[in-house]
């Protein structure tokens, strides 16, 4: 299955990673969800800083202007620019997006390949803790944590990162427990080498696969939680701009400036949209057998 | 299966301790108080406040009052409405709430088992292409997106549903119909691929083999197999359809649970922030259990011992 054929003379092992490519390159859609994510990262990143406006610049001659060659997506209610606080807002986005999938990353692998490593008590204890963990409300502990503590975005990152981990946890787990009793780690263990090297060195690895598809799945959920926090006024705070807090700043007057909404709303919309089809992909090109010829 | 039952229900009373411990002391260790935002009121006057609703004794003996109230089924009284108690508080919200939630899943399951049948059945069609980009359009559209842009399309153009009403049976329609979008596209794909793996198995080939009509097939042998991930998914969905509900009621200002607990969590309502969570918890775990209960009675193949 990871050879190449079409070259008799030439058999050349393809890893898991040229195999997926090969898969992801055919897939349109998924190609076209990773380019529109390029370009609004690149927008996002650079986008503020060439233009002549700051998301914050408040100029109250101009408040509520529908979109023109000055200010492409128009003005807010305090005549600040649309266009550059949508480009800021998504800075946050895909920030929350980042860590606290990274947060996730790091603490779901670890906890996962701990416990389905060394199995037995250990095992059993780490994973009832995730059950109970698993049937907390947790948007309710994120909206206590951020309306009783602080509504800073340092907590928000720190919410988002430490509630989705636990379904990264189960994951790795179940892979490290296939892994655990193969042979290539009884022949790291039978040459001495040490057992956090093994877990890390040796069977993290092999587990990437599927820990890659979930976490592209993991970014969106985070970015969208990140906009429903601050679209109830518990993220992301004035004057700082977030898609979640200018569509609800937007509803207030969308009869008369639609566009303070529609905006912002359609550029989150379409960020999440490439990220679900480029995680498709993802998944179709790294597990051929999810999907069904 | 009875077994199971009072296994997972005897289960239940640790974890809701843990539950009402994280969320006590979480709140009580947060900065602030109930009657801190209510300025100018003098310390003799916030003082007789905190002891009428207890909040003067020590932590520990509060910890154990709320636990003894909570296991006769009293949740305390509200600090923010003088005189109304958490538990009248919750049965007046929440059945506005699973009113929302329940109508926007029935449509959800009407609209999303169809397209994923259909979509499953003439799989690499244009239908199914059709039906999969939708339902990956609705998955991505947040529902505060999608709630205002209906209310754009059918209050302020078209005119035909009120934007934020709340009584008949008509002003349900657009909260409902916004919150089910999600879950018709989530539906429908966990539809597709359901059906897909049941139509590749050997007893639908053998279904056909003896004859059966193609729509026999489909409806009664492939369905009852493909639905299992529909079901198992309604434990997640109804997690995800109390965030939902948040923030329709918030756009369409309905006047239900999650609402309140928003503006009890802004103004340190602790009895109401404490209550809701708890009860939101348990409804979640039994929810669950009797999600479990259905899947052991649709797929033969899982027992519980």
């Amino acid at each position: 299955m990871n050879q190449t054929t079409q070259l008799v003379e030439l058999v050349e092992g393809t890893s898991l990673w040229q195999d997926a490519w090969k898969r992801l390159k055919k897939n349109r859609l998924a190609l076209f969800g990773a380019v529109t994510l390029i370009l609004i990262s690149i927008a996002v990143v650079i986008g503020p800083m060439l233009s002549p406006y700051s998301y914050d610049q408040i100029d109250l001659n101009i408040t509520n202007q529908p979109p023109t060659f000055s200010h492409w997506f128009g003005t807010d209610t305090l005549g600040r620019d649309i266009f550059v606080r949508s480009l800021v807002g998504g800075r946050i986005s895909l920030m929350v997006g980042l860590v606290a999938t990274a947060v996730s990353f790091v603490i779901g692998v670890t906890y996962g390949a701990v416990s389905g490593y060394f199995g037995g008590y250990v095992d059993e204890l780490m994973m009832r803790i995730v059950d109970i963990l698993y049937s907390l409300p947790y948007i309710f502990l994120v909206i206590v944590l951020l309306a009783f503590f602080s509504k800073d975005i340092t907590m928000l990152f720190i919410a988002l990162g430490a509630v989705s981990w636990l379904t990264m946890a189960r994951i790795v787990r179940g892979q490290v427990l296939s892994l655990k009793n193969q042979e290539f780690v009884e022949a790291a263990r039978a040459v001495g080498v040490s057992t956090p090297k093994i877990i890390f060195r040796h069977i993290v690895p092999n587990t990437l696969g599927p820990v890659v598809v979930y976490t592209t799945l993991t970014i969106p959920s985070a970015m969208l939680s990140e906009a429903f926090l601050s679209f109830l006024g518990l993220g992301v705070q004035p004057p700082l701009s977030s898609w979640g807090t200018m569509v609800n700043d937007g509803i207030s007057s969308i009869s008369v400036f639609p566009w303070q909404l529609i905006f912002p709303g359609v550029m989150m919309a379409i960020t999440l949209f490439s990220l679900n089809f480029l995680g498709d992909g993802l998944r179709d090109a790294l597990d051929p057998q999810s999907r069904k010829e | 299966m009875l077994k199971l039952i009072s296994r997972r229900l005897i289960g239940m009373v640790p974890l809701l301790l843990i539950i009402v411990t994280i969320t006590f002391f979480l709140l009580r260790k947060a900065p602030g108080s109930p009657f801190a935002s209510e300025k100018g009121f003098k310390p003799q006057v916030i003082e007789a406040l905190n002891r009428q609703y207890g909040l003067d004794k020590p932590l520990h003996i509060q910890y154990f009052n709320y636990l003894k109230g909570v296991v006769k089924g009293n949740l305390g009284p509200s600090t923010r409405y003088v005189g109304r108690s958490v538990n009248d508080i919750i049965w007046e919200h929440l059945p506005n709430s699973l009113l929302l939630g329940f109508t926007a899943y029935f449509i959800a399951l009407l609209v999303g088992l169809p397209l994923g049948i259909i979509a499953a059945v003439k799989q690499n069609s244009l239908v199914d292409y059709l039906s999969m980009a939708t339902a990956m359009l609705g998955v991505s559209t947040p529902t505060f997106v999608l709630g205002p842009i209906m209310i754009i399309l059918f209050s302020l153009t078209l005119y035909i549903l009120p934007p934020a009403r709340w009584g008949e049976m008509r002003h349900l329609i657009l909260p409902a119909v916004t919150l089910s979008v999600v879950y018709i596209a989530y539906i429908a794909r966990l539809t597709r691929s359901g059906m897909l793996e049941v139509l590749g198995a050997d007893y639908i080939r053998t279904a056909r083999a003896k004859g059966l009509s193609e729509s026999a097939v489909v409806m009664r042998h492939a369905l009852r197999g493909g639905i299992l991930p529909v079901v198992s998914f309604t434990g997640p969905a109804l997690a995800f359809l109390l965030s939902g509900t948040i923030v329709v009621e918030r756009i369409f200002a309905v006047p239900g649970l999650g609402n309140i607990f928003i503006e009890a969590a802004n103004s340190r309502d602790y009895f109401v922030v404490m209550g809701i969570t708890l009860f939101i918890s348990i409804a979640l775990i039994v929810m669950n259990l009797l999600v479990d209960i259905v899947l052991g009675l649709l797929d033969p193949r899982i027992s519980y011992k």
